[in-house]
């Protein structure tokens, strides 16, 4: 169980944070969601006892980070930066991270073996490629068998094969009891993942939801329609109520009307119809929907406003290579 | 800042708090698994050992030709001419190694798993501290006794040097407290700094540079102030006695050293609790 309550965090005149709180309860992935620089990293980093908060209170298990006893053995922490002597061998990494806590060898060995860097564990970390140094992030979080984890944005750097494996890794810890917190800005990975979300942007919080309830509300439904006769169907349902958008060869997008209706004043009109699929957002859309007001470093966010993005231009969501603030 | 969570805990919190020792352990694990130790300590004793003959065969080759104030001057405490003759240079490896074991942390990240772990923070500091002060005295005094016989033999029978003599045995051992010391001072300074440049040369700043610039000042200021720079009252321990121009006895000048170095770890304690990692 983690807390945050009220959490305020400035570094000079910038607001990383801002009077976020949530919760984050044991038995699911909750996915923690914001475009690049809303201020995910410096939560994490104020839930770990990293930074100070300059307001509010950031708790797990009812404690603060600082006053955990044996913190790795309750809190499996993967930080969004490396956190690795690139002169020390990943098994030495770890076994000094574990005789601070009085965790034995054997259990070093065991999650070098679970992440798999088993052939690698005796190489200087410095060596190690992204995706390596994730595994053996995700190693270190792991030694303490925590029954609670924060991850910031663990597949970062990992190979599609090793994206489905921290994905089924986070659903299973989840499902064992443990709170497992994950942080993302790619949107459709938190998707299939995270059963929950909490959405931030610009260190607000935009939404605290199931996941399937956050796409629900943020997108609208659209049906699919085509048919040779588009314009007179577009009449009829305009007249109905919907809305119906135009386009090439005899399609139209249907809104504000559901799929089965469109049917029914197409057959009692005797239309045509090619095809008929409801369709709905995908939670990228809904992401980019939400955050658009917040986006921190997005194309649009100058101080002089843009004349309107060119036709098919998204706005906002820009991967920065600025990144959060330190 | 102990007493209001020294209750023990319930629940998934409840493990027992890892003792001090345990910190001690993780820190030498840490020491002992980068070779900048290893390199560094090689290098120490090299230096030392090496530049102990060179300077004292030199010396004692020119012998004759030396002029008798400076021959007065080494006969007076040739054991503080041979310890320092091995230190003047070997020491700079201590100050780069005690910058580097704290201030690479915070190069690599390092620091941020190490704070997780320890998130009190101060054990963390603390067990470092005393780890690597432990490895420098133990190798130092070592260093100190091949250093003082390799000397010694190449005085051979131009003067009479001891351990038995008074204060001999005192300040051979005093190379390898002085040593000690000089690698907190230099931790403390990478802690503060947190940079490894930069901390590397605010430590030979103090240890190289700052004596002869103070020793350019006019009078009895200029000797006060020299008397009392960190370096220069640390190294008086390695001497048998106290010295007609030494303004502090050994023990003293140690204490003045130990009081520098103290304050440094203090100042790099309250910061290291007070900033963001």
């Amino acid at each position: 169980m983690i807390e945050a309550e009220n959490l305020t965090k400035r570094y000079g005149d910038k607001t990383a944070v801002d009077d976020l709180s949530f919760t984050v309860v044991p038995g699911r992935v909750t996915g923690f969601l914001g475009p690049n620089g809303a201020g995910k990293s410096t939560t994490m980093r104020l839930l770990l006892g990293l930074d100070r908060p300059d307001r509010g209170d950031a708790r797990i298990h009812g404690r603060h980070y600082r006053d955990l006893n044996a913190p790795l053995r309750v809190v499996g922490a993967l930080l969004e930066a490396r956190a690795v002597h690139t002169g020390r061998s990943a098994y030495n990494h770890l076994l000094c991270l574990a005789q601070t806590q009085g965790i034995g060898r054997k259990r070093v060995e065991e999650v070098v073996e679970l992440v798999g860097l088993a052939g690698a564990a005796r190489k200087r970390a410095g060596g190690f490629s992204l995706g390596m140094g994730q595994r053996l992030g995700i190693a270190a979080a792991l030694l303490g068998d925590p029954s609670v984890l924060v991850l910031d944005e663990p597949v970062n750097g990992l190979d599609p094969e090793g994206i489905v494996w921290v994905r089924t890794l986070m659903q299973r810890l989840a499902a064992e009891g443990r709170t497992v917190f994950v942080s993302s800005h790619l949107m459709n990975e938190m998707a299939v993942t995270a059963e929950h979300l909490i959405v931030i942007g610009r260190g607000r919080l935009i939404a605290d939801c199931s996941t399937e309830e956050f796409i629900e509300r943020s997108t609208e439904k659209t049906v699919t329609v085509r048919s040779p006769d588009a314009a007179r169907l577009a009449d009829i349902v305009a007249a109905e109520g919907g809305k119906a958008a135009p386009g090439d060869d005899g399609l139209l997008t249907v809104t504000n009307m559901e799929a089965p209706r469109v049917g029914e004043l197409a057959a009692a009109e005797g239309i045509v119809l090619h095809e008929l699929t409801p369709t709905r957002g995908s939670l990228e859309t809904a992401f980019m929907e939400l955050t658009r007001e917040s986006v921190e470093y997005g194309a649009a966010a100058g101080a002089v406003p843009a004349p309107g993005p060119a036709p098919g231009a998204v706005p906002g969501i820009v991967p920065s290579e600025e990144g959060e603030p330190r | 800042m102990t007493t209001a969570t020294a209750k023990p805990a319930t629940g998934p919190a409840g493990y027992d708090r890892p003792g001090f020792g345990r910190v001690m352990l993780a820190e030498w694990t840490k020491i002992r698994t980068v070779r900048s130790t290893l390199w560094s300590l090689i290098l120490l004793i090299v230096l030392d050992i090496g530049f102990t003959a060179l300077f004292v065969g030199l010396t004692m080759a020119q012998w004759d030709k030396t002029d008798p104030g400076d021959r007065a001057r080494i006969a007076a405490d040739p054991v503080s001419f041979i310890l320092g003759s091995g230190f003047f240079l070997g020491q700079l490896t201590i100050c780069v190694l005690g910058v580097l074991v704290i201030a690479s942390e915070y190069s690599t990240g390092m620091i941020r798993a190490s704070l997780l772990a320890v998130p009190r923070r101060l054990p963390m500091l603390w067990a470092k501290a005393l780890v690597f002060a432990l490895v420098v005295l133990v190798l130092g005094v070592a260093v100190s006794f091949v250093s003082f016989f390799v000397g010694a033999a190449i005085i051979g029978d131009r003067m009479e040097v001891s351990l038995g003599d008074e204060g001999v045995l005192r300040a051979v051992i005093g190379g390898g407290l002085y040593l000690a010391m000089l690698g907190l001072f230099a931790l403390a300074i990478g802690a503060i700094v947190r940079h490894t440049a930069g901390g590397i040369t605010g430590v030979i700043g103090f240890v190289l540079v700052l004596a002869p610039l103070a020793a350019l000042l006019p009078g009895s200021i200029g000797e006060h102030v020299h008397a009392y720079l960190p370096s220069e009252a640390g190294t008086l321990i390695a001497k048998a006695h106290q010295g007609q121009d030494d303004l502090l006895t050994p023990w003293q000048g140690y204490g003045v050293f130990a009081l520098w170095t103290f304050a440094l770890l203090a100042l790099a304690a309250f910061l290291l609790n007070r900033r963001d990692a």
